[in-house]
């Protein structure tokens, strides 16, 4: 969830009124969005992921500005047309659409600049998705020649100075040479040609979906008006990208010139400010709140969100795209109507409770087996390769994870790796160590949807001087007569475990696990140097 | 303390000890006359001392003692006395003598230069080195040397009780090699104060009871006996229980507020495929929570599962590329059913909401169930982050169940859990709309904190699972934060360290 500061001095200008300090802090919490505090000229502030138009100064400002009741209702924005186009040409499959605007009579400075910069980089990073979906350039228009093509070149065959570069390149270099071809180098993967906006004197404008070029510059304090891109692989993303810039150049005080996108197969006018119009269903969103409005109070509660109204439809801002059902009209209504304003209601219904039958099971085996003074540990299911295999003298088709940051990359497949892991932990601690783990593991299964399987096992370790088998085998039995179980114990095999001195243990006619005295070659393998006896079973054998 | 009262606490150790010591002063002397071990002695002056009977002085001594060499000479003859046995008035080559004698060049250079000092001996230097003897060196034909002298003594020997001429011998013989070592030794002194003198008179042999045994209640031996009395304020050894381990404890914990509300459990596995983990829940493919970096995937042959019922896949599909059948417009994007397959290790208890929807299908309501399990996301582990996580979640399902319920129940809830002032905010998740934040006011803290995300689950996530657009009100806190404050626990790794010195000595959940 991305977070941006916010200039508080140009915030409140544009707000139009200085609140006091908690009375801004709680509007701006109660508006939709995680205020994580401010401080001296700084509002920093989480915006939530479907709503990148407040990602600015502007944006958040026209948001609070109708929610605290200065401007509500929907706001309007002129655009007038400006006769230019932009065609894009066929060849750019890899990023089919874009969305363009000119914007006129800016007038910038450091702070304007910088709010320019982070809505771009901010933008780009939520809504484009880290330009994977879409990107977006500004540039000076002065120099720039109409109509400006939108085209993919072999990128071997195309020269020009990226931004921040004093010579012309290769524009294929560009991957390697600029920092913004080597950041996002992975979205050209499979491309041989790379889409460029070069204009009708053939000037090399940028190249996506990297960097402008030097030339057509950067905007700076002598720019005045702008010519904008919005770029990607999805239409109406880049199209509500573009309403989401051009309204805040507008907010800046600059005026909105549309233009004329011609794609091979339709031309479009961008930007389309135009507010979408959705039938407000009331009943629907009465019930769904639990409130009583009328249409009016309604109404007034949309113009609190900046939405317009219009018998019985709701007009959209063309900035925003989160209105997906009536579920997120009801929302915008709640918020207005004051989440703090709501009359908290119980549920008039009768259930009953109640707890899993494997989870009471295991607990039931917990209080036994404390009842012995074993002591209850609880581990991580994940743990490393040789944990399960080379440590337990095992050799078994093991599960593991495709991209673990940490150490620990495989699903455990037994309670025995986590519980010598333990032991060997606590050598600095008093014996005897005597303890126990109730977890669930994985093992391989093509019968299951996941293609794994999960168990729940209950797994005991001995650990002291003098354990031996018939210690362990005592637990066993203890265990097995409190839960009402008959269980025998036939002589089995297991690398684990000291030959001649293991079992595998049956209950109800099935096996349900193996208990015996551990190899030393095992507890040489841990680091141990107390002998340790232990059993595991499988729990849903059990009952 | 009274006198009685004072001896009937006296342990056995203690009745031993107590008549040396009106004459013997050292722990030495004392372990040696009293027959007990030296623990025992020590164990006994220590409780006589905190009885305040006596009092101990504990020192470091430097006491002297003889090395491999000087043992040795205690017994053989030393070189010098070879050297004077064999002395006579004429001059005699040294080498020639000491090759006689069988003397090494060591043993010769380690005296003569007292030898000659102490004019036992006269040195002359022509073509060899002479020798003969000097004006006192028929004396000690007959007389022994200091350093003999000091040899004879017994050791080990209390540096401060030597006198002047002993400390000079000692000073030679420390300059040869391997003959003596200085040590510092701890000794123990005893001093009885006017009321350990008192007792120390006294007959203490009477027969006391010290442990009550089966054989003395049979035969009622104890009768017209006195019990020896114990110190009961003093510590005793610890031991430890069997425990339940205390994340578990809260757990159950968590499990009664929700079962007293009247939910049932809905459990499922910690492996998903993303078709309930996200799909399902309306979480569109391209969402940032579905990357490498936040979530784990499963790997090798196990990367990919099997998709549910093919008429929920459509569903799902349908809900994300245009909306249809929800009255949605969709998240506008190609539907990959390859992306749904993935599986991974499942990034909130919310996979359980998605599964268990589908499976009560046509159920009827109202339906309440809750869920407390382990969740994952992909960290490295560190004092603030862990890979694994405990969640809990409840929802609730009804015809009539609206915004102003789900407050409600949000209330309940925290007043149960221990704070009784909840406010709410906006919040978002994918998955709801409405989507709230609850923040309680902590009681000790003395400030509102997060503490957990509710909401109504949206038409895209209920209609294809459920059949119908009916309300779902879900919410669940964040669980291990609670743990970590009610344990005073700053370091997350803490939760599942497993020291057994924590585990035992941790105290129990109690809320």
């Amino acid at each position: 969830m991305p977070t941006v500061t916010l200039n508080k001095t140009v915030f409140e200008k544009l707000l139009g009124k200085s609140l006091p300090l908690e009375q801004l802090k709680d509007r701006i919490s109660m508006l939709g969005t995680d205020l994580e505090k401010i401080e001296e000229n700084k509002i920093e502030v989480e915006i939530f992921p479907n709503r990148p138009d407040l990602l600015s100064e502007q944006g958040l400002a026209r948001a609070l500005a109708s929610f605290i009741g200065l401007k509500p209702g929907l706001k309007e924005y002129k655009v007038k047309k400006s006769g230019y186009q932009v065609i894009v040409d066929k060849s750019v499959n890899m990023r089919p659409y874009t969305a363009c605007a000119l914007v006129k009579n800016l007038s910038f400075d450091d702070e304007k600049i910088r709010e320019i910069m982070q809505i771009q980089e901010k933008l780009a990073t939520t809504h484009g998705r880290n330009r994977k979906k879409s990107a977006y350039g500004l540039y000076p228009s002065k120099t720039l020649n109409f109509p400006i093509n939108y085209i993919a070149k072999d990128p071997n065959t195309i020269k020009f100075k990226p931004l921040g570069f004093d010579q012309e390149i290769i524009a294929k270099k560009v991957e390697s040479l600029h920092p913004k071809g080597r950041e996002y180098a992975h979205l050209a993967m499979g491309w041989d040609k790379y889409p460029f906006f070069i204009d009708s004197k053939n000037k090399v404008m940028c190249m996506l979906p990297y960097t402008n070029s030097e030339e057509t510059g950067k905007i700076d304090a002598t720019t005045k008006d702008v010519f904008v891109e919005c770029s990607g692989t999805d239409l109406n993303n880049v199209k509500v990208a573009l309403n989401i810039l051009v309204t805040m150049l507008a907010d800046m005080g600059g005026e909105i010139y549309s233009l004329e996108v011609v794609y091979p197969d339709k031309t479009i006018i961008t930007p389309n400010l135009t507010p979408e119009k959705i039938k407000l269903d009331l009943v629907y969103i009465n019930q769904r709140l639990g409130l009583k409005l009328t249409d009016k109070e309604a109404q007034q509660l949309l113009g609190k969100m900046g939405f317009g109204y219009d018998q019985g439809n709701v007009l959209i801002p063309s900035y925003r795209s989160d209105i997906l059902h009536q579920v997120d009209l009801a929302e915008d209504i709640a918020i207005a109507y004051g989440y703090e304003n709501f009359k908290e209601e119980l549920l008039d219904i009768f259930t009953i409770g109640e707890e899993n039958y494997l989870e009471k099971y295991s607990n039931l085996i917990r209080k036994i087996l404390i009842g012995l003074k074993l002591l209850e540990v609880k581990n991580y299911h994940l743990v490393r390769a040789d944990e399960l295999n080379e440590r337990m003298c095992l050799d078994q088709e093991i599960i593991p994870l495709k991209n673990a940051l940490g150490e620990y990359n495989y699903l455990r497949n037994s309670l025995f790796s986590t519980l010598m892991r333990n032991l060997k932990d606590n050598q600095h601690n008093e014996y005897p160590q005597n303890i126990f783990e109730i977890g669930d593991i994985f093992e391989p299964d093509r019968n299951t949807i996941t293609g794994i399987k999960e168990k729940r096992k209950l797994g005991i370790l001995l650990c002291h001087e003098k354990t031996d088998f018939t210690e362990i085998k005592q637990v066993l039995d203890c265990l097995l007569n409190s839960l009402g179980l008959k269980g025998l114990i036939k002589e089995s095999q297991h690398l684990s475990f000291i030959p001649g001195r293991v079992g595998e243990v049956y209950v109800n006619n099935r096996s349900v696990g193996y208990i015996g005295e551990f190899h030393p070659q095992v507890l040489m393998n841990w680091g141990i140097t107390v002998p340790v006896v232990g059993l595991e079973l499988e729990l849903s054998s059990l009952f | 303390m009274e006198i009685k009262a004072l001896i009937s606490k006296l342990h056995p150790f203690e009745r031993k000890v107590l008549p040396y010591l009106k004459q013997k002063k050292e722990l030495v002397e004392i372990v040696a006359v009293s027959g007990l071990q030296e623990i025992e002695v020590m164990r006994a002056l220590q409780w006589l001392e905190n009885k305040k009977l006596l009092i101990l002085i504990t020192e470091k001594k430097k006491v002297v003692n003889l090395d491999s060499n000087g043992l040795k000479y205690q017994k053989d003859i030393l070189p010098e006395r070879k050297i004077i046995n064999e002395l006579t008035e004429q001059f005699q080559s040294l080498s020639t003598l000491s090759h006689r004698l069988k003397l090494s060049l060591e043993e010769i250079n380690a005296c003569i230069g007292q030898l000659k000092q102490r004019m036992i001996i006269d040195l002359k230097k022509e073509k060899d080195l002479m020798i003969k003897f000097g004006p006192q060196g028929k004396k000690f034909l007959t007389e022994k040397t200091i350093e003999e002298k000091f040899l004879i003594k017994s050791f080990p020997i209390d540096y401060n009780s030597l006198s002047d001429v002993d400390r000079f011998a000692l000073d030679e013989l420390k300059k040869r090699k391997d003959f003596i070592k200085i040590e510092e030794v701890k000794s123990v002194t005893v001093t009885l104060t006017d009321l350990g003198k008192k007792l120390a008179s006294l007959d203490l042999t009477q027969d006391v009871v010290n442990r009550l045994n089966t054989g003395m209640l049979k035969t009622g031996d104890w009768k017209n006996k006195e019990f020896r009395a114990y110190d009961v304020e003093i510590n005793v050894p610890s031991i430890y229980p069997g425990k339940i381990h205390f994340v578990n404890q809260a757990i159950d914990y968590a499990k009664t507020i929700w079962t007293e509300m009247g939910f049932k459990e809905m459990t499922g596995g910690l492996v998903a495929t993303s078709f309930f983990n996200f799909d399902a829940l309306f979480v569109p493919q391209d969402h940032p929570a579905r990357e490498l970096q936040d979530t784990f995937y499963l790997g090798g042959k196990f990367e990919k599962g099997k998709l549910p019922d093919a008429d929920l896949v459509k569903k799902v599909k349908a809900a994300h590329e245009n909306g249809s059948g929800t009255k949605s417009k969709g998240w506008n994007y190609i539907w990959n059913p390859e992306e749904a397959k993935k599986n991974v290790l499942r990034t909130h208890t919310t996979v359980l909401t998605s599964q268990t929807l589908f499976n009560l299908k046509g159920e009827k309501l109202p339906i309440k169930r809750f869920a407390i399990g382990r969740c994952f996301r992909n960290e490295a582990l560190d004092w603030k982050h862990l890979f694994e996580f405990n969640q809990t979640e409840g929802i609730v399902i009804d015809e009539n169940a609206n915004f102003r319920h789900l407050l409600g129940y949000l209330k309940e809830f925290f007043k149960k859990m221990g704070y009784p002032q909840a406010r709410f905010r906006p919040a978002y998740f994918p998955y709801t709309e409405p989507s709230v934040e609850i923040d309680v006011f902590h009681p000790v803290r003395k400030e509102w904190v997060e503490l957990g995300g509710a909401g109504m689950l949206r038409p895209e996530v209920v209609i294809p699972l459920f059949g119908r657009d009916v309300p779902v009100l879900a919410w669940g806190p964040g669980f291990d934060r609670i743990i970590m404050e009610y344990y005073q626990i700053t370091d997350l790794r803490n939760l599942y360290q497993n020291d057994f010195k924590q585990l035992r000595e941790i105290k129990s959940w109690l809320k």
